[in-house]
């Protein structure tokens, strides 16, 4: 596992290298933003203060790596925890381009500084992302996505209820789906954030548990048995997850697979279904050339950036459209309003549990969740740490009455989706 | 070894495998790209291809390397600079993938074309970036009379086009998205009612009662209701939404009367609606029934003109009407015997379509002259399964875009009825070329010629106008606009371009999936794009 590394390279340049990029620095035109003012030091801020947070080295952010790179960007720093596999190669081209000598030179030469961080983002504080112009995401995850709006919504300051213009860092982010993708500019506080918009996700493919459990009829359910209930009760590879990305756990999820579904007289199960990672299309990576076209607007105001919104589609031709994705007025990330909480006093604490996973608005993984009763913290439910999970546990099966909590409690939630706890309000219903 | 190959390849391009399949993944492997001027755009392009693993590229680029050329462009470097661009450009992309088979050919394509214009004809597709006007005219005529499909693009500042040039495009898996089921349900097969019969849903117990598939219990209250109703099938929303209630009333009640929880009756009132949807030809199968190709069949058919042939011979002969039964089902609440059991219907009567649909192909190949084998049982069954997505893709040619007799002065102007329209800046590509005719140079290319250039490309703007006898109106900000970019090539609106013209042309050399036809705009102002067919 490779340390946290930092490559400082002293930039070189050459006669007529930025010429591309000068004629939208240099000269004025009809359709440049309000704010622009052609001259020859917007591209010297580029080169020497700029500073862009590039998130995720995978496919996608190398693209990035390169456009912010080759547009005039130089002090990039990269945040991903990601180990480099075989099939990640043809994607992540950049970095076995990167270790192949000639092309150190070429990549390297054409960054001022470029630090790579092999780090989650979660390991890092709001102390680190203040000193960034513009971070831009290229991730698979939605959960880190959030976390990072979440993460940016925090560091906004208000002065008496009024937003500090400068305390925002323009967040801009870009996701593929097979052969559709989006791109989006996000000024957080002041435009819808990524969980305003949480619904346009794709939900999850979740197929009902007696169906993978006593029912199957598909290849997909067999391997979902194996991923869900045989992995975790079998540890093939001791303590670990599953890893989509490891060939040896693939196969042993393949094998186990094929024996169920043999049982059942399912028909289907390949090596190729058993890899069961989300598909990042090669071929969309140009989504992240619109991201670092919005990045090079927003950094010179060269031209008005994106707002906000911008979708692909080119399953039949090519098809985009880019339309200004709405605030939600009591979105949980950014609105900064308690949610409400709507159950009757019978009503068991699983059902909130299942409310805060389900909702398509919410969408939470493994929310913990605490109150104050009698003036003390409680913990109502948490599932990362296994002992208070069992402790906890009972508590699912009681009722929000038989906990004591009244009409108008808040409660206090904390997911991976987000860096800060959500708070919720009560509302009894009868 | 060759297993071990075989799977680390696999494992290389498996991602990609899922969208396209081994087949796609084949014909990607057996491909030789051409690309034509290795700019920033054309080698993102480029990358883009080499990298799912195309068999082989060509570059051909007489151009040196100049110093912007190597600030944007990632497959050029400062030591590039002075060498021949196609041949630096060919050994940083090669690093890319060992597997692909990189050339370089040191020339104009101009050249080319005065001393062998065949050289083209090998390839499985041209993708020229950067071209003068006369060249892509020249060029064009070239590659259409030799059926080679062309793909233009050009990065000009901000703005990105894309043309696609081919004369027929076959495409048998087109994908849709959001194909409706083949279910059969208003004429079920022989082998349909058969199995429906075998259920008997009154003397079922529970847990069979509430894991039968929607299909069968749509099935049995069809049957009913067509003996009640004069065999007329529920046609308007009364009538289904009493169809719908026959079914509700299926569900078990307890003894007190209360509906039971039965999942499976609830899927089946969901999918009434689409369930009774007539089974029909698509129009536009129906149009391909009708055209030329179809009709009359040579030793120089395409596979696909013989195997549509067939099918259509299937449709009025064994297929009473209809095309080839699909063979796949929607996943529903069942239990796994009873799903798989009535899948298994749907499949054997679909293999046995296809092979009726075989019969057909091998008498049409004996008929002229070729040996049955040479389309196979597998390509038969794909092709049956993928019967009303098929689609053919032609575009006009170039001459015809240019022609005054023939451009497509409607399509224009319509769309210029909004002079901010992205029409607006194919008219200025149109008319930029025309300036660099003229002056053999682009607007702007240096900030002094800036200003002086505005009313050098207005006169060019006026007399394309003219020439095809447009009444449009240009606004002069775009003069302005065009002049400034000055023939920048952004990277970014490059890297756009490569992934979009990557993308339609591994849909050209797959067949998979439907290409646009046939002019793409891209605005990075305002994120905006259009196609166009001119």
């Amino acid at each position: 596992m490779a340390v946290d590394g930092g490559h400082r390279i002293s930039g070189c340049s050459w006669d007529g290298r930025w010429n591309h990029v000068r004629k939208f620095l240099e000269r004025p035109g009809p359709f440049t933003h309000p704010d622009f003012e052609p001259s020859p030091e917007s591209l010297q801020f580029l080169l020497e203060t700029c500073k862009i947070l590039v998130i995720g080295a995978g496919g996608l952010g190398c693209e990035l790596l390169k456009n912010l790179a080759l547009s005039g960007f130089r002090l990039i720093d990269v945040v991903d925890m990601d180990i480099i596999d075989v099939s990640n190669l043809n994607r992540q081209f950049l970095f076995r381009l990167v270790f192949t000598s000639i092309l150190k030179v070429l990549f390297f030469s054409s960054l001022r500084e470029a630090y790579s961080h092999f780090k989650k983002i979660q390991d890092f504080d709001d102390s680190f992302y203040r000193q960034f112009h513009i971070i831009v995401c290229g991730l698979d995850s939605i959960i880190a996505r959030r976390w990072m709006n979440g993460m940016l919504i925090s560091i906004l300051s208000y002065d008496e209820g009024v937003l500090d213009p400068s305390s925002i860092i323009p967040l801009i982010d870009g996701g593929t789906e097979g052969f559709k993708g989006n791109a989006r500019v996000i000024l957080p506080g002041m435009t819808a954030c990524i969980d305003c918009t949480l619904e346009l996700y794709p939900p999850q493919i979740n197929f009902p548990m007696c169906t993978i459990a006593s029912m199957p009829r598909l290849p997909e359910h067999c391997i979902e048995y194996v991923r869900i209930l045989q992995w975790p009760k079998e540890t093939p590879f001791g303590d670990t997850s599953l890893d989509g990305d490891n060939p040896e756990h693939i196969q042993w999820v393949f094998e186990r697979a094929q024996e169920r579904a043999a049982e059942f007289s399912i028909p289907g199960v390949t090596y190729r279904l058993t890899q069961v990672m989300w598909l990042i299309s090669l071929r969309l990576l140009f989504f992240t050339a619109a991201c670092a076209t919005e990045v090079f607007k927003i950094a010179t105001s060269a031209y008005i950036p994106l707002n906000n919104y911008l979708v692909f589609n080119d399953v039949d031709g090519l098809y985009t459209h880019a339309f200004e994705a709405e605030r939600k007025e009591n979105c949980t990330a950014c609105s900064q309003v308690p949610q409400d909480l709507q159950f009757p006093p019978s009503a068991k604490l699983q059902e909130i549990l299942e409310y805060l996973t389900e909702n398509s608005s919410l969408q939470m993984k493994s929310p913990a969740i605490t109150t104050v009763l009698e003036g003390k913290n409680k913990t109502l439910y948490l599932q990362s740490v296994k002992s208070i999970e069992e402790r906890t546990r009972p508590n699912l099966c009681k009722t929000l009455k038989e906990l004591g909590l009244s009409d108008g409690q808040e409660l206090a939630v904390a997911d991976v989706t987000t860096p800060q706890t959500v708070l919720f309000k009560l509302n009894f219903t009868a | 070894t060759m297993a071990a190959t075989k799977a680390s390849k696999e494992q290389k391009y498996d991602r990609q495998l899922r969208l396209w399949g081994d087949h796609g993944q084949e014909t990607l492997e057996n491909a030789h790209v051409c690309l034509i001027n290795a700019t920033a755009t054309g080698t993102e392009i480029l990358k883009n291809l080499v990298l799912p693993g195309i068999g082989a590229f060509t570059i051909v680029d007489g151009h040196t390397v100049s110093g912007e050329d190597a600030g944007n462009n990632f497959f050029l470097s400062n030591n590039s600079i002075g060498r021949n661009r196609a041949q630096a450009a060919t050994e940083l992309l090669q690093e890319l993938n060992g597997d692909v088979s990189g050339n370089f050919v040191e020339e104009s394509p101009d050249k080319l074309l005065d001393n062998d214009p065949e050289f083209f004809h090998r390839f499985t597709i041209v993708i020229g970036v950067q071209l003068p006007e006369s060249t892509c005219l020249r060029l064009g005529s070239v590659l259409w009379n030799a059926s080679v499909p062309f793909l233009i693009c050009k990065t000009y500042g901000l703005i990105g086009y894309m043309r696609l040039v081919v004369q027929e495009h076959t495409v048998i898996e087109s994908h849709p998205d959001n194909a409706l089921e083949d279910l059969r349900l208003d004429q079920p097969f022989e082998e349909f009612k058969n199995h429906t019969n075998s259920y008997d849903l009154d003397s079922m117990d529970k847990k069979d009662h509430s894991h039968t598939p929607w299909i069968i219990i749509v099935a049995k209250y069809l049957e009913k209701w067509l003996s009640e109703h004069n065999d007329q099938l529920p046609k308007n929303y009364k009538e289904k939404e009493a169809f719908r209630q026959t079914i509700r009333e299926g569900i078990i009640k307890t003894d007190g009367g209360v509906p039971e929880d039965e999942e499976n009756f609830e899927e089946a009132i969901k999918n009434v609606n689409t369930a009774l949807n007539l089974t029909k030809i698509p129009s536009s199968i129906e149009n391909l029934f009708n055209s030329e190709q179809c009709n009359s069949i040579t030793s120089q058919s395409s596979p696909f003109w013989v195997m549509l042939r067939a099918v259509k011979e299937f449709v009025h002969d064994e297929g009473k009407g209809s095309l080839p039964v699909r063979g796949t089902i929607p996943d529903m609440i069942a239990d796994s015997q009873k799903f798989i059991n009535l899948q298994n219907v749907y499949r054997e009567k679909a293999m046995q379509d296809a092979a009726a649909v075989s019969k057909h192909v091998e008498c049409l190949l004996r008929s002229v002259g070729k040996p049955p084998e040479s389309i196979s049982e597998k390509d038969i069954k794909l092709f049956c399964k993928n019967a009303s997505f098929l689609r053919v893709v032609r575009c006009r040619s170039l001459a015809e875009e240019y022609s005054v007799d023939s451009v497509n002065k409607d399509e224009i102007a319509s769309y210029m009825d909004n002079p901010d329209s992205e029409m607006v800046f194919y008219l200025m590509l149109r008319a930029v070329d025309r300036f660099y005719q003229q002056h053999s140079r682009y607007p702007g290319v240096y900030n002094y010629q800036v200003e002086e250039d505005i009313n050098k490309l207005k006169v060019c703007v006026n007399s394309l106008l003219q020439e095809y006898s447009l009444s449009v109106n240009i606004k002069d900000d775009y003069i302005h606009e065009f002049c400034r970019y000055g023939a920048a090539e952004p990277h970014t609106v490059s890297a756009f371009l490569g992934g979009s013209a990557a993308q339609e042309a591994i849909k050209i050399i797959s067949h998979q999936f439907v290409p646009f036809n046939n002019t793409f705009i891209y605005n990075a102002m305002s994120q905006t794009s259009a196609t166009f067919q001119l």
